[in-house]
């Protein structure tokens, strides 16, 4: 490649995600030198605060390290304190917090898909542009987005920072006539999830990329329990995920960047999808067949159908759930603490959550150890990125693929204040050149 | 078109739970506000930026960054009115639990606090600007945003 000068691209305050992160890519001779995802977010230091606090309310705690999934660190952190403590939940305990996990899941993506993407289809920058020209279209997204948020409410008690789930139980069970009711909203809503899935199949973009998708595995494409899986086709059990994890020291961010097994790799819906679709809602494979049949593939946009394809599995399986529900009220009795080491592993909305931790006699906790997916994805974004740089640098200016590098950054569905949770990372001296690989822990 | 409350929409150090609600008050006010607000800065919404001729500036979050706090004042300047929205721009908390640190605890995370721009002690908004309303809550009251909402609808008269 000749002719081609020397770029560099700063993107500052990259938009419609969550958190705040910037962008620096370095072109050289036409071949790109450096990228780097800076991510911005002041560190809050949850990892080190809830050292010595009782780990019975830590998980509402650990809710507050982000907003918009914030019902999956609650849950992956009371499934590790109750590995810690050998605490059982009862099957209607293991159903709600099925059913808190579907709605985390419509909420989440509906707010990725219809507020974050959808100006990127429609070629605007905001979705406020949309309201007149696609007021009909909006009209049904919210009413999606809605449906999610409803069901945490009656479930959770809120969607964000729920109250209801705790370590061995819910404080309060949804009442029979709510599920009844949130029946029919989920019904209705469905039909329009169902649109929605076409509509980002046919406007897909495609950046393609042989990567490696780790996803939890099981029968039902539940979010939790399983084994994690690898797209080469092996499984590991979840208690031996520090093995197999390394964590890659990114010195211009304030998070830190993941391998699996010394290669980059990717978590998510796409990865869920390229991993488990057998094992979608029968009804979602019904009504979606065309679209799941694209699966398993390496263009990272298709994140986003894979996502608006969850959104209508965990519609019927939340439906499923609801349907001739009995919820019968079960007092909930703070359980007896021991001292442990324990691990939670959930599939969270951008992919596999995990929770490691250590309680002492006093049911106080020693420490806390935490896997983001954004910080997993780190490496492949950074490396997708290179990669789309150097495709486009002889057909666009430097605007078009800023544009396209945000789009890109997009589909990932990157979450920025859960990424700076880590528990830390020593630097000797001054930073290294280029990310130094050393073991977890 | 009748007048529209010019508005930025600004998160600092948190989790962003305050702006996750809004997004889902839109749910049920999406296109009231849409006649009623203009988003001058709301990166959740758009990526255009305008820091300038703001009505009411929302701010989320706490001040932990030494940058945060020119962002902070410059806001302030260009803003007829403030409203910090969530326990963390309110009171600082969760965001600033790290002011409560011990000594081995703070030695342990010095290397960020220096390398990232930290500033000593994460502090709410006013401790370094004036706030005209609080919205408190983990996360906001959604309540008490629809108040103080109408009311800076009421005061700017939209």
């Amino acid at each position: 490649m000749h002719d081609v000068p020397d770029i560099d691209i700063n993107i500052n305050n990259l938009s419609k995600i969550e958190g705040h992160a910037n962008l620096e890519v370095n072109v050289r001779r036409g071949k790109v030198d450096a990228v780097k995802l800076k991510i911005s977010e002041a560190k809050r230091f949850f990892t080190q605060s809830v050292r010595g606090k009782p780990a019975l309310s830590v998980p509402q705690l650990v809710s507050r390290i982000c907003g918009t999934c914030s019902i999956a660190h609650l849950t992956c952190c009371i499934e590790a304190v109750e590995d810690a403590m050998g605490i059982k939940p009862s099957e209607q305990t293991v159903e709600l917090r099925h059913l808190t996990m579907d709605a985390l899941m419509i909420r989440d993506h509906a707010m990725h898909l219809y507020i974050f993407c959808l100006p990127d289809i429609f070629g605007v920058d905001s979705v406020l542009e949309l309201a007149k020209k696609e007021r009909g279209l909006l009209e049904d997204a919210l009413l999606v987005k809605k449906a999610g948020n409803e069901l945490g409410k009656l479930v959770a008690g809120r969607s964000v920072h729920a109250p209801f789930p705790a370590v061995g139980g819910f404080t309060k069970v949804p009442s029979n006539e709510g599920a009844k009711e949130l029946l029919h909203e989920l019904e209705h809503a469905r039909e329009h999830a169902i649109g929605f899935v076409d509509l980002f199949h046919d406007n897909m973009q495609e950046f393609e990329r042989e990567t490696h998708f780790i996803a939890l595995k099981n029968e039902k494409y539940d979010f939790l329990g399983g084994e994690i899986c690898s797209s080469e086709g092996y499984c590991i059990t979840r208690g031996n995920f520090r093995n197999h994890l390394t964590s890659v020291v990114m010195p211009y961010s304030q998070s830190t960047g993941f391998e699996f097994a010394g290669k980059e790799y990717m978590v998510g819906a796409l990865a869920r999808m390229n991993l488990n679709k057998e094992a979608l809602h029968p009804n979602t494979k019904r009504d979606c067949a065309g679209c799941i049949g694209l699966f398993p593939s390496h263009n990272v946009m298709m994140n986003n159908l894979a996502q608006a394809i969850e959104i209508v599995h965990c519609m019927d399986r939340a439906m499923d759930r609801l349907e001739g529900a009995e919820f019968k009220p079960e007092k909930y009795t703070v359980p007896p603490v021991k001292a442990g080491k324990g691990i939670g592993v959930i599939e969270a909305p951008r992919g596999t959550l995990y929770y490691d931790l250590e309680t002492d006699e006093k049911g106080l906790i020693k420490y806390i150890n935490l896997v983001i997916p954004t910080a997993q994805n780190h490496v492949n974004i950074e490396r997708d990125i290179a990669v789309l740089v150097e495709r486009e640098l002889e057909q666009m200016d430097k605007d078009e693929i800023s544009m396209e590098i945000e789009k890109l950054i997009r589909a990932y569905d990157p979450c920025m204040s859960c990424a700076t949770h880590f528990l830390k990372v020593k630097w000797k001296g001054e930073a290294p050149a280029r990310p130094s690989r050393k073991r977890k822990r | 078109m009748g007048k529209k409350l010019k508005v930025a929409w600004v998160t600092f150090a948190c989790c962003e739970d305050s702006s996750i609600l809004f997004v889902e008050l839109l749910n049920d006010h999406f296109f009231e506000w849409n006649e009623k607000i203009e988003f001058r800065v709301c990166r959740m919404l758009k990526k255009a930026a305008l820091f300038e001729d703001i009505d009411v500036a929302f701010i989320e979050g706490a001040i932990a960054l030494k940058e945060d706090e020119e962002k902070l004042r410059h806001l302030r300047e260009v803003s007829k009115k403030v409203v910090a929205v969530g326990s963390c721009a309110c009171t600082g908390m969760p965001s600033a639990q790290r002011n409560y640190f011990d000594e081995k605890t703070k030695g342990e995370i010095e290397m960020v606090i220096n390398r990232f721009g930290h500033m000593e002690k994460v502090v709410p908004l006013k401790s370094l600007v004036k706030v005209d309303y609080e919205v408190p809550g983990c996360p906001m009251d959604e309540k008490v945003f629809l108040e103080v909402l109408q009311k800076c609808f009421s005061e700017f008269g939209v």
